[in-house]
């Protein structure tokens, strides 16, 4: 504190230190924000060079061709991923609201508190126990179908919708609930008629992200649907292909080929990912925008 | 009408020198020279509440209240923050029941049924006492849709443009919004967003309509027009509105109920909401009878 007199707004040696320990700070987050970046980078500029080459409209319109020839595609997978992953919706997201409606509107805070605290072990359950719960539970004994598939991801799923959903109602102001209650609404009606309507917006954005996590998803499927499946089959009673399958399989195999399909199926699996995460976004901002202020 | 002069309007334990106001022909015609002959017609309870008491958990929200709301007159609760008085409002349509640990006790007779009595909808009593919150709370729907709502939940869907409009007009909104009705009726100003909820509480022909400070969160020139309104509903629904603003009470209210918060029992610490004094507006304010309504209404406290 010599140099007061000199210059009293200069600070002294501990506003250097605290100074140096801000910049400091500042950096390593910086840092560690760009390595986030850079990974995401890496991974789809490497993903897309090493599988441009198999990236044609055959990818999309073919399935696998044998051994050592080209030109395959991996459309039983596309239509079979697209199909589990609807399946999946279909169960995931009327059982996800539901939980979060109960949660929410209508159990006493305890219970509440314990089907949360559920939720939150449910979303923490590694993928390929799920596979296992269901191939126990429906496979063994009557054999691999895509319902078996698709409700291993919808099991993934409900924890996913039901934990945005909740968040969205509890963004819900209370006074429209009071609104709809003192005009003589039951609490049932409330929910149907105002709070879900309100809430619209983020159940949607809960539940693209759902999607975009069980799309990429291989354990759950390991045991439950088709590996190897080579034609397109559209049928849930038997096993749906599905592109992350067929990405491990295309990898595992001694073609050259496979490996360059593998690749081509991971950038276009990627890209999937990516753009319905990106279109959540902005349904999520908009919703925001317009119903939730 | 026969048993009101009997009835104590304030709790015996205060001693009050209010006691048994109303029955005083004389005050009541003070006041109601003033007015139009219409509102000359005697007093009529339509809601009577005796010896309510609200307690949350351990704390004393509302203590032992007793009075009565008077048909087709605007009856306002005044009083300092805390003292209970939008808690009593809440238990006459029962949405303290949507309060977790809010214990009611007393008795709120509507057309002399108990609202709390045994096979009482409160579905059914919220059809038939209206609500007005604070902040407008319209839904994020249209403005159509937003005064449907209770029309259709009661299934009176026939006509239901017909009544929709008429709620409208009752509300003094219908020329504002007649062109825009399939609008979100967030689009719309504070003060046209509160008339809407008025107008959507109205749709369901109530006859007893409570608004909790309906106009605190609007600008003065929005609260003039909710307070003509109140003027002009009068004829047609009772209303009880609670409010912080005097001059509101003074210009809206036929009788005003003055609440304050007391100590209850007898711990100094433990203090709930107590009626201090009820009577005509005019009276309230000109000549109280209670040294702290009028200390209240002079601005010396609260």
């Amino acid at each position: 504190m010599t140099g007061r007199e000199a210059s009293p707004l200069s600070g002294g040696a501990r506003l250097r230190r605290r100074r140096a320990a801000s910049a400091g700070a500042e950096l390593l987050s910086l840092l560690a924000a760009f390595v986030a970046v850079a990974v995401l980078v890496v991974v789809v500029v490497s993903i897309f060079l090493k599988g441009a080459g198999a990236l044609s409209v055959h990818l999309f319109t073919r399935t696998p061709v044998p051994f050592g020839e080209t030109g395959g595609g991996i459309e039983q997978a596309l239509i079979g991923t697209a199909e589990l992953v609807a399946l999946a919706t279909s169960i995931a997201l009327p059982a996800g609201v539901l939980v979060a409606v109960y949660a929410h509107e209508f159990a006493p805070a305890g219970v509440a508190r314990l089907v949360r605290l559920c939720l939150n072990v449910l979303a923490g359950v590694p993928t390929i126990v799920v596979g296992i719960l269901v191939f126990t539970l429906m496979v063994k004994g009557s054999g691999q179908s895509g319902w078996a598939g698709a409700l291993a991801l919808s099991i993934i799923m409900v924890p996913l919708v039901a934990r945005g959903s909740e968040e969205v109602l509890a963004v819900v102001p209370a006074t429209l609930r009071e609104a709809s209650l003192a005009l003589g609404a039951t609490r049932a009606r409330t929910v149907l008629r105002v709070v879900l309507p309100t809430a619209v917006g983020g159940i949607v954005t809960a539940t693209i992200l759902a999607v975009a996590r069980v799309a990429g998803e291989t354990a759950p499927l390991l045991f439950t649907s088709s590996i190897a499946a080579t034609t397109v089959n559209t049928d849930p009673q038997r096993p749906l292909a599905s592109v992350a399958l067929s990405i491990f399989a295309d990898s595992e195999s001694p073609d050259p080929h496979a490996h360059q399909e593998a690749w081509a199926a991971a950038f276009v699996l990627l890209v999937f990912v990516l753009a319905i995460s990106i279109g959540a976004r902005l349904v999520a901002s908009r919703a925001r925008g317009g119903r939730l202020r | 009408m026969k048993t009101r002069s009997e009835t104590s309007l304030t709790p015996a334990r205060d001693a009050a020198p209010s006691e048994g106001l109303l029955s005083q022909p004389a005050a009541l015609d003070v006041l109601f020279e003033q007015r139009s002959p219409a509102e000359a017609e005697p007093l009529e309870p339509v809601l009577e509440a005796r010896a309510v008491t609200v307690r949350y958990g351990a704390a004393v929200a509302v203590s032992d209240v007793s009075l009565d709301v008077h048909r087709n007159r605007v009856t306002a609760f005044i009083g300092p923050s805390g003292c209970g008085k939008t808690t009593l409002l809440r238990t006459f349509n029962r949405m303290n029941d949507l309060v977790p640990g809010a214990v009611v006790s007393g008795r709120v007779a509507y057309h002399g049924v108990d609202v709390n009595g045994a096979g009482v909808d409160p579905i059914e009593v919220r059809r038939r006492i209206g609500m007005v919150f604070q902040r407008p709370n319209p839904f994020p729907k249209s403005v159509f849709d937003n005064v449907a709502f209770g029309l259709r939940l009661h299934g009176l869907k026939d006509d239901l443009s017909g009544r929709v409009e008429e709620a409208l007009r009752r509300a003094a909104l219908w020329d504002e919004v007649k062109d825009r009705l399939g609008k979100n009726a967030l689009g719309l100003s504070g003060g046209q967003q509160q008339r809407l909820c008025i107008a959507r509480a109205l749709a369901v022909e109530p006859d007893l309509l409570l608004m909790d400070e309906p106009a605190s969160a609007l600008d003065p020139i929005s609260t003039t027009r909710i307070e003509d309104l109140l003027r002009e509903l009068r004829s047609q629904v009772t209303i009880v509105i609670v409010t912080h603003n005097m001059q509101q009470a003074a210009r809206v209210a036929d009788l005003t109920a003055f609440f304050s918060v007391e100590p209850t029992g007898g711990d100094e610490h433990e203090r709930g909401g107590v009626l201090i004094e009820y009577g005509p507006t005019e009276q309230l304010f000109t000549r109280p009878a209670d040294r702290r309504t009028e200390d209240y209404v002079t601005g010396r406290f609260g």
